[in-house]
């Protein structure tokens, strides 16, 4: 009898002592003591192939972190298919990563009818579909969905904060909304509605939309100006954010104009509409716009740039998807960096939902990342901030979009 | 009434646009009885060949005149080495080589250039005409630009040796060769001619829209219907189709469907306008011989 | 047919069977999806190809039949497989009815008309009062239907082979439609319509009919597509498919039944090799392949099959 309890004594106290035996490695396919390989679709052609640029700047990340030694001694593989902005090709791709290059998980697929198109197939197939690159509402439902998660605040948060700094500010106003006919725009425009609740039905005078073929915005300027409104919520992507802000001042109209986050970057919209046409604009900011002068000694944005000289020198510095595109993966490093050894697909959700207080290099002082169980939205705080002609101008406390 | 009077004239801003290149488009076709899919994305791309020279300091018109050869070259050079070769393959082969020219240079200038959008200068004041609000110096300038090039046009086709030597080798060019016309650099010399106005086109349109390489895509579409309604095979008729599109455009948009059915409606009237008159407004109608 | 022709068929078909037992899922679904593609292709090439009437509208009926799909078995709960002849049948009343006013357009004319219609039609499927029934932008998503009794076949199998049924009938219908009179007055109107009415082809009703069967072979294939998609947004189907799809019916060569196979094969296949050439600009590389397709096989990979099977048969005979 005694003899037999001592090997196993020795076993156990081994066992107990030494702490990589306790941190048992666990993997999924994709993962290895060498490797964490990750898929990703992105529109690097076709109508949306501006966006492209994000998948660019992710895969430079991941190109430095292998650079400096990798995630707790593992190379990262970044495996990105282009689907063109077309909800097939990303089904395809998407499958094509799960299925045939098998993938740990996939982060920042973009686009929401993209995401859409696999949202139930990478559900059953029980594979993360990580901090997906779209702001609708939808992906915060972990009872439903627990494997997909969206990161940046939803365009519908946004609205809300809009209507209520409205209903502070102007509670008699005219409101007309300039908004693009797709799933984005809709989505700012639903949050806009429900935000005023009752209100929305007087208060908003006129909602046109318009198409990304169309070739200017002038024409539903007029018609905004001429409904009379004192009010301008512009839901525009960049080049039609200065078209409608270079005519609306042209055209004499000198409404409260609040315009949407995504189209704040002072290098790529307010400058080639005119600065000084773009004093007064409000918007409502996350992260920190790359043209600001007000970031141009900021350590974690000059972080930023050293990485984009090194690894993606052909990006551009005035473009807020390359800041956007670091942002999300300094995020994600995170995630991988609390995964430690146990890189099992459903790890690497429960730790995607267990950030605390979490910032990037480049998030806004004061917004921090958190997720729970219950809390797929990464990012829901957002402050608003003023145009003044050369900076964007913070004000107001950080809100949340309780 | 004032807002009716404001869409008119901001429609006739963006039919401007329309009418530009809808007469590059037309002069390919005088050319080579072919449209031109890729003709938005040569403008487009000549516009940025401009865009680079103002970048690098050089002076507004200098860069003007310095793109305009240098699209017409390019333009001749498409012609000679990616056309000639399948000059003989059955006409919708041909189409498919023009998108894939259009696939080609939107892609690259994407590459090159990134897809921040980026401001063009106008040679036109700042400051609009009699402080009016309705159209921009711009604007009214490139109208006037349009016309000039139209001008030009309309008499090298009715008034040169060359222009009727074109349209000999574009409508018959087994005769033309006949009486010693040189068909093929008639053909290139047509390709040059209209990336060269293409390139004006660019150049006048960039300042409105912003410059980036999705900047001609729906312009195409309209220019397209700008030129068939006008008459495939006259200029004039290709602006007055320009003008016609973009008024339409604006005035139905305001006032009958909304924007949301725009499309809709222009090909509802596109349709209705061809079957009422098959070759356009002003378009020749041609006889075939049994 | 003759006898060669045959023998040819039946080793493709026993190919074709053996695939999805060979291949994974993800190629599976590939498959089914370039089968699909080809049943698209040969309406297009009906029309086009065999009658001259160019269409850059046709990922417009793709996007009806696919709709049509969607919503029978979204909002009704129709089975997918009852979907298809309403998919049919609804593109066929479209295209016909297209085709009437088209009647009075030639050549550039009647592409300017089917590429407004091509442009027109996602901005159509996101209108507020149609939201309703087409979900607007956020679109519709569907199930993938299960292998039926109980057979042992997983649902990526099962729809291919469900794919390839639909497929083979169509294609034996087309090609004995294309070889009869209807067939023969279709190329004669392509070639000579002054002659082919003189001779007493009922050019307005061929013409007509045409478009309609041409419109009702793309809706099938957008309903089949809708079904493996799982998933109908009007994103999916805007002008590129239109044009993707003329580009496929040349590649694959026009006026020919086995075009729509080979373009169908070029159409899902080539965008991904160029993807993995080049990240930087794709489709620069994809119009790269295009213009060196139209160079080396300028009648198509059909025309040029045929060519290469004519030089062989030649030096068989001269040995």
């Amino acid at each position: 009898m005694k003899a037999k309890l001592t090997p196993i004594a020795a076993l156990l106290a081994t066992a107990l002592a030494s702490p990589a035996a306790l941190a048992q490695k666990k993997y999924d396919p994709g993962a290895s003591d060498t490797e964490i390989k990750i898929g990703n679709t992105n529109p690097y052609s076709g109508p949306a192939s501006a966006y492209g640029t994000i998948g660019k700047t992710i895969a430079a990340y991941w190109k430095m972190v292998n650079e400096q030694g990798g995630v707790n001694g593992r190379k990262v593989t970044f495996i990105s298919y282009d689907d063109s902005y077309s909800p097939p090709k990303t089904v395809e791709m998407a499958r094509k990563l799960v299925e045939q290059d098998q993938v740990l998980f996939l982060f920042q697929t973009l686009g929401t009818p993209s995401n859409t198109a696999i949202h139930k197939y990478m559900n059953a197939k029980k594979v993360p579909q990580s901090f997906v690159a779209t702001g609708a509402t939808k992906w915060n439902d972990p009872r439903n969905f627990p494997w997909t998660m969206g990161w940046q605040p939803n365009y519908q948060t946004e609205s809300k904060i809009y209507a209520r700094y409205i209903l502070k500010e102007k509670p008699n106003a005219k409101i007309a909304i300039l908004y693009q006919n797709d799933d984005y725009g809709k989505d700012y425009l639903k949050g806009f509605h429900d935000g005023l609740g009752d209100k929305a039905k007087t208060m908003i005078v006129k909602e046109v939309s318009y198409e990304t073929s169309d070739p200017t915005v002038d024409s539903q300027i007029i018609q905004l100006q001429s409904s009379g409104a004192d009010v301008f919520f512009n839901i525009t992507t960049p080049k039609f954010a200065a078209q409608a802000i270079r005519k609306a001042y042209d055209i004499g109209w000198k409404p409260l104009h609040l315009l949407n986050n995504v189209s704040q970057s002072v290098g790529s919209v307010l400058k080639p509409a005119g600065l000084e046409k773009s004093v007064g604009i409000i918007t409502t900011a996350y992260g920190k716009d790359p043209t600001d002068p007000a970031w141009d000694n900021d350590p974690g944005m000059n972080r930023w740039r050293a990485f984009m000289k090194k690894y993606y020198p052909e990006g551009s510095l005035i473009d807020s998807s390359n800041v956007y595109g670091y942002a999300v993966s300094q995020t994600l490093h995170q995630v991988l960096k609390q995964a430690g050894d146990n890189l099992t697909r459903e790890n690497i959700m429960k730790q995607a939902a267990s950030l605390k207080d979490f910032e990037t290099d480049t998030g806004l002082p004061g917004i921090k990342i958190n997720t729970s169980p219950t809390d797929f939205a990464p990012i829901q705080q957002m402050q608003l901030a003023r145009f003044d002609g050369k900076t964007w101008v913070r004000f107001g406390e950080v809100m949340s979009a309780k | 009434m004032d807002a009716l009077i404001h869409q008119i004239l901001a429609g006739l801003a963006t039919g401007g646009i329309y009418a530009s290149l809808a007469l590059a488009l037309v002069m390919i076709y005088q050319a080579t009885h072919l449209v031109n899919f890729a003709q938005g994305e040569m403008a487009m791309f000549a516009t940025y060949i401009a865009w680079t020279l103002v970048d690098a300091g050089m002076p507004y018109w200098a860069a003007f005149f310095l793109t305009v050869p240098a699209a017409f070259v390019l333009g001749v050079a498409i012609e000679r080495i990616v056309i000639r070769p399948v000059e003989n393959a059955p006409v919708l082969a041909v189409v498919v080589v023009f998108i894939a020219l259009l696939v080609i240079l939107n892609s690259v200038t994407g590459w090159i250039y990134t897809y921040t959008i980026k401001t063009f200068p106008s040679p036109f004041p700042k400051e609009p005409l009699f402080g009016n609000r309705y159209m921009s110096s711009h604007e009214i300038g490139a109208i006037g630009v349009t016309l000039v090039v139209l001008a030009l046009l309309y008499v090298f086709f009715r008034f040169t040796p060359l222009g009727l030597a074109m349209r000999a080798a574009a409508q018959n060019p087994d005769s033309a060769r006949l009486v010693g016309i040189r068909v093929g650099w008639m053909l290139a010399l047509g390709w040059g001619l209209a990336a060269a106005i293409g390139a004006v086109a660019g150049m006048m349109v960039a300042p409105i829209v912003y410059l980036d390489p999705n900047m001609m895509g729906g312009v195409l579409l309209y220019a397209f219907a700008a030129a068939l309604v006008g008459g495939i095979d006259n200029p004039g008729g290709a602006v007055f189709g320009g003008f016609l599109v973009g008024v339409l455009e604006n005035v139905l948009g305001a006032f009958v469907i909304g924007n949301e059915l725009k499309l809709a409606v222009a090909l509802v009237l596109i349709v209705v306008v061809l079957v009422v008159k098959p070759s356009g407004f002003f378009g020749r109608v041609h006889v075939t011989r049994v | 047919m003759s006898r060669r022709q045959i023998v040819v068929l039946a080793v493709l078909l026993a190919v074709a069977c053996a695939l999805p037992f060979l291949a994974s899922n993800y190629r599976t679904f590939q498959l089914t999806l370039v089968i699909i593609y080809s049943i698209a292709l040969l309406g297009l090439n009906m029309l086009t190809g065999y009658n001259g009437q160019i269409s850059l509208g046709h990922g417009a009926f793709y996007a009806i039949g696919a709709y049509c799909t969607a919503i029978l078995m979204d909002r009704f709960g129709v089975p997918y497989w009852a979907t298809l002849p309403a998919a049919g049948a609804v593109c066929l009343l479209v295209g016909f009815l297209f085709g009437l006013p088209a009647l009075r357009l030639e050549g550039l004319y009647l592409a300017l008309a089917t590429f407004a219609l091509g442009v027109s039609l996602p901005q159509l499927l996101k209108y507020k009062h149609l939201e309703g029934w087409t979900g607007g932008v956020q679109g519709i998503v569907i199930n993938k239907p299960e292998a039926p009794f109980g057979l042992p076949l997983n649902s990526d199998q099962w729809l291919y082979f469900f794919t390839l049924a639909v497929a083979l009938v169509m294609f034996a219908l087309a090609w004995n439609l294309l070889r009869g009179r209807i067939g023969r007055a279709m190329v004669a109107i392509r070639d000579q319509h002054i002659a082919a009415e003189a001779m007493g082809v009922h050019t307005a009703m061929v013409k007509s009919l045409t478009f309609g069967v041409s419109a009702m072979y793309t809706g099938v294939a957008g309903a089949l597509g809708a079904i493996a998609v799982q998933f109908v947004a009007p994103d999916s189907f805007n002008i590129f498919l239109s044009i993707v799809f003329l580009v496929g019916i040349v590649i694959g060569g026009l006026a020919s039944i086995s075009g729509a196979l080979y373009g169908a094969l070029f159409i899902q296949f080539v965008p991904n090799v160029a993807d993995e050439i080049s990240k930087a600009a794709p489709w620069a590389i994809f119009g790269i392949f295009l213009i060196g397709f139209v160079y080396l096989m300028p009648m198509g990979i059909a025309g040029a099959v045929r060519l290469a099977a004519a030089r062989l048969a030649r030096k068989a005979r001269n040995v």
